[in-house]
């Protein structure tokens, strides 16, 4: 469907000058509205949750230990995710950088399987209670965000085998931003569920 | 000038073969003008259900023929029972504010027409915004699907207060499966809500052409980027609120269903849970949401009033502050929908002081419609009635606000008809104003064809005289404690008040097929309406440089630049009282 179009008029060049910044300042606009819609939700569910604590049934659980592994694994992903960035500016190295990111990411998300099937053995389900249902709530929305990163750094890791002049770099700069979100969300997250839950 | 290198610019070629031209196409005119088309499916279709409803209300035991194919069991040999009296009125409900309100004024119009006034050749993300219609389509048709199952349509109105939208089969026909689509097709509408929403901020922000500067645009693509702003905040706070929902109905959490709950002599198997968290977190996108379906219809009014005025607004930026400081303030004001929900009185009072608040940037704006129209000129065309129509209408709905805001009012008038008046008239009947205001202006952009404008006229006078006839008893209704959700009064304590349902229901019905007018109008108009010139209203805005209907790439490639606002109007300019916005002719006096 895309195709590339030289456009020669003389107003046109310049104001194509714009456009092209145009589409890039757009994509990096749309990384951040996007970001914000995504605290608004978390934002809603952390109310939902003072608002619950509130009208009763609550008990305390332990939360799995596994989950202070896997934040420890989720931040190490943000410092690979920089070094592709600083890769892709040197040319050299980022097919590397892009697929520890993402190894980093998917082990992120089956370290939160683990703490599920955890949680599980300990007889502790969705439905169980109140504090059970928050935790699954806010892990499972957290890895299903992170996922979308995950499809991202697969469609990124393609185009750069596919050889670097195709992918453009804002691309993957706004990849970063999104995953520092990820990075910065589960913190909030997991601050949230250790010490509220 | 200063000089660039030719620049390659990636723009998406031409698309060729139906499927991809109007069904899965990228091109922001196409999905405006799929969004449209499901809004009209939706408001007839809505529009038929109030006709039952009002039907039943007068004549509860008269029987609808063929009504009982469509549910045995809600309307056994044709005549509706009280509990599918409930069913229409969610479908009604839900319908009109997610499906119409929402996509014909915000969607549909903002799609269409957001990226040519600011001089774009399409949204930032194209492949999104396919993505976001189809996903509402799914979502319509996950919720139209409910009328089809043995179950039928919820009963819990268009704002689904739990427990009873959490509880499941147990409370009442359709709240087993009728339900779950419910909730499924609104958290799929958020979906595509936020999707849109962000093509339409990051658009704004970053495609405008050369020139554009923000307080450039036109007051119509102002709102529909506020409203963007507005709906990007309330959709991602009802999606989350849907999935809780889905959890309480389909995984057995209790996130809305209290602790020994008894229902249909079941005790329930769910313990703490809050019903007011729903109506905390509905409300919260709920009132937001009226600023949503509102925000562009004053958009669009203030564009078709500047140009059928020819001249300009007392003040665009007045209007532009207004418009964002009723944005900002909509999201502090939703407890006064829950007044009577048992919330501390003291919120209350909370909640009263920001709503009383709203009104005077809702003022200010009526204040410089009717202040512009003084002394003007105006062409009376059938764009310029509906929008003369609807201040008319923001007007009368809005006054009882005020009434409604302060607590120890909505107390008494809140279960009542007064509430029912005031919010159809407010947010429903003027924004279905703004939407037909738009309609008649655009028509001629969007096909290349005029509308009948003496249809047009008769249209108006037919559905403005029509909706006071129906709405403003209402308010009558209310005062003297007409409550409201009942099937029918026949047997209660209201018959003395028939007379006025039965005025009301005929008013409905003579309105509502005065609306076949309309459709025979764009659907004739459509095929063989007269060929429209490129500027039929003499208009300033860049939607008006290009052909009609425009180009597939909008401006056939070139770009425009923009040297004034879009208010040049009451001036000498080479067309006539006008200077388009892409003209380098200054104004001389």
């Amino acid at each position: 469907m895309a195709a590339t179009t030289v456009v020669t008029s003389p107003i046109s060049q310049i104001a194509d000058a714009t456009r092209v910044s145009g589409h890039v300042e757009a994509s990096r606009s749309g990384i951040w509205v996007g970001i914000f819609a995504i605290i608004m939700s978390f934002a809603a569910l952390t109310s939902a949750l003072l608002v619950r604590q509130g009208s009763g049934e609550w008990s305390h659980i332990v939360i799995p230990s596994i989950l202070y592994a896997n934040t420890l694994i989720l931040l190490l992903s943000s410092v690979t995710m920089e070094m592709s960035r600083r890769a892709l500016a040197k040319s050299a190295g980022v097919t590397a950088w892009i697929g520890i990111t993402l190894l980093l990411g998917l082990s992120f998300v089956a370290g939160q399987y683990l703490a599920w099937r955890h949680l599980a053995a300990q007889g502790l389900y969705l439905a169980t209670n109140p504090n059970s249902s928050f935790l699954y709530v806010f892990t499972g929305m957290h890895a299903l965000h992170l996922l979308g990163g995950i499809a991202v750094l697969v469609y990124l890791l393609g185009r750069v085998i596919g050889g670097y002049t195709s992918l453009r770099p804002h691309l993957l700069d706004n990849t970063a931003v999104y995953w520092h979100f990820m990075g910065g969300l589960w913190l909030y997250l997991l601050f949230v569920i250790s010490t509220r839950l | 000038m200063e000089q660039t290198q030719p620049q390659s610019v990636h723009v998406h070629a031409p698309p060729e073969g139906f499927l991809w031209k109007y069904v899965f196409s990228l091109d922001h005119k196409v999905i405006g003008k799929q969004y449209y088309g499901l809004a009209l499916i939706a408001v007839f279709t809505g529009m038929i259900l109030s006709w039952l409803m009002r039907f039943h209300l007068v004549w509860p035991n008269a029987k609808i023929v063929g009504l009982d194919l469509i549910s045995k069991s809600g309307a056994p040999g044709g005549v509706i029972t009280p509990e599918y009296y409930l069913s229409l009125l969610t479908m009604h409900g839900t319908l009109m504010v997610f499906f119409v309100l929402t996509n014909a004024p915000f969607a549909g119009f903002g799609n269409y027409f957001l990226p040519i006034q600011i001089g774009a050749e399409d949204m930032a993300f194209p492949r999104f915004n396919m993505m976001s219609f189809w996903t509402t389509a799914a979502a319509f048709l996950v919720l139209v699907l409910a009328f089809f199952i043995p179950d039928g349509p919820p009963i819990s109105g268009w704002t689904a207060y739990a427990p009873l939208s959490a509880v499941g089969s147990d409370a009442g026909p359709g709240l087993g499966w009728g339900q779950n689509l419910w909730a499924i097709s609104i958290g799929l509408f958020c979906i595509g809500q936020l999707l849109g929403s962000l093509n339409f901020i990051a658009t704004t922000l970053d495609l405008r052409t050369k020139g554009m500067t923000l307080m450039r645009m036109p007051i119509c693509t102002w709102a529909w980027f506020i409203t963007s702003c507005i709906g990007l905040l309330a959709f991602a706070v009802l999606l989350p609120a849907c999935l809780l929902l889905i959890l309480d109905r389909m995984a057995g959490t209790s996130f809305f269903i209290p602790s020994g709950l008894v229902i249909s002599d079941r005790l329930q198997n769910h313990a703490g849970g809050s019903p007011l968290l729903w109506q905390h977190l509905f409300w919260f996108f709920g009132h937001p949401e009226v600023y949503i379906a509102i925000l562009p219809a004053m958009g669009i009014v203030s564009h078709v009033l500047v140009t059928s005025m020819r001249k300009p607004l007392l003040s665009a930026k007045v209007i532009i502050y207004s418009m964002i400081s009723i944005g900002f303030l909509s999201y502090m004001v939703w407890g006064h929908h829950m007044f009577v929900s048992g919330m501390n009185p003291f919120s209350s009072l909370l909640f009263s002081f920001p709503t009383l608040t709203i009104t005077i940037p809702a003022t200010i704006l009526t204040l410089i419609w009717l202040g512009s129209l003084y002394g003007a000129n105006i062409r009376i065309t059938a764009a310029s009635l509906f929008a003369l129509g609807f201040v008319s209408m923001f007007v009368s709905g809005g006054v009882t606000g005020f009434f409604l805001a302060q607590p120890s009012i909505d107390i008494y008038l809140h279960a009542t008809y007064f509430v029912v008046g005031h919010f159809h008239m407010v947010m429903g009947v003027a924004a279905i104003f703004g939407i037909l205001s738009g309609t008649y202006f655009w028509f001629p952009k969007m096909t290349g064809r005029m509308m009948n404008e003496t249809l047009g006229q008769l249209h108006f006078w037919f559905t403005f005289i029509g909706t006071y006839c129906i709405f403003m008893p209402f308010h009558y209704l209310g005062l003297v404690g007409n409550v409201r959700r009942y099937a029918s009064f026949i047997d209660d304590f209201m018959p003395a008040l028939m007379p006025v349902h039965r005025f009301v229901t005929i008013a409905a019905l003579i309105t509502g097929a005065a609306q076949f007018i309309f459709l025979y109008n764009l659907i004739h108009s459509r095929f063989f309406g007269k060929p429209a010139t490129d500027n039929p209203w003499d208009g300033t805005s860049l939607e008006w440089s290009i052909p009609s209907p425009p180009p597939w790439n909008n401006f056939g490639g070139k770009h425009p630049v923009v040297y004034h606002d879009a208010h040049q109007y009451g001036v000498k300019g080479e067309k006539g009282d006008f200077i388009m916005q892409d003209s380098p002719e200054t104004a001389a006096g």
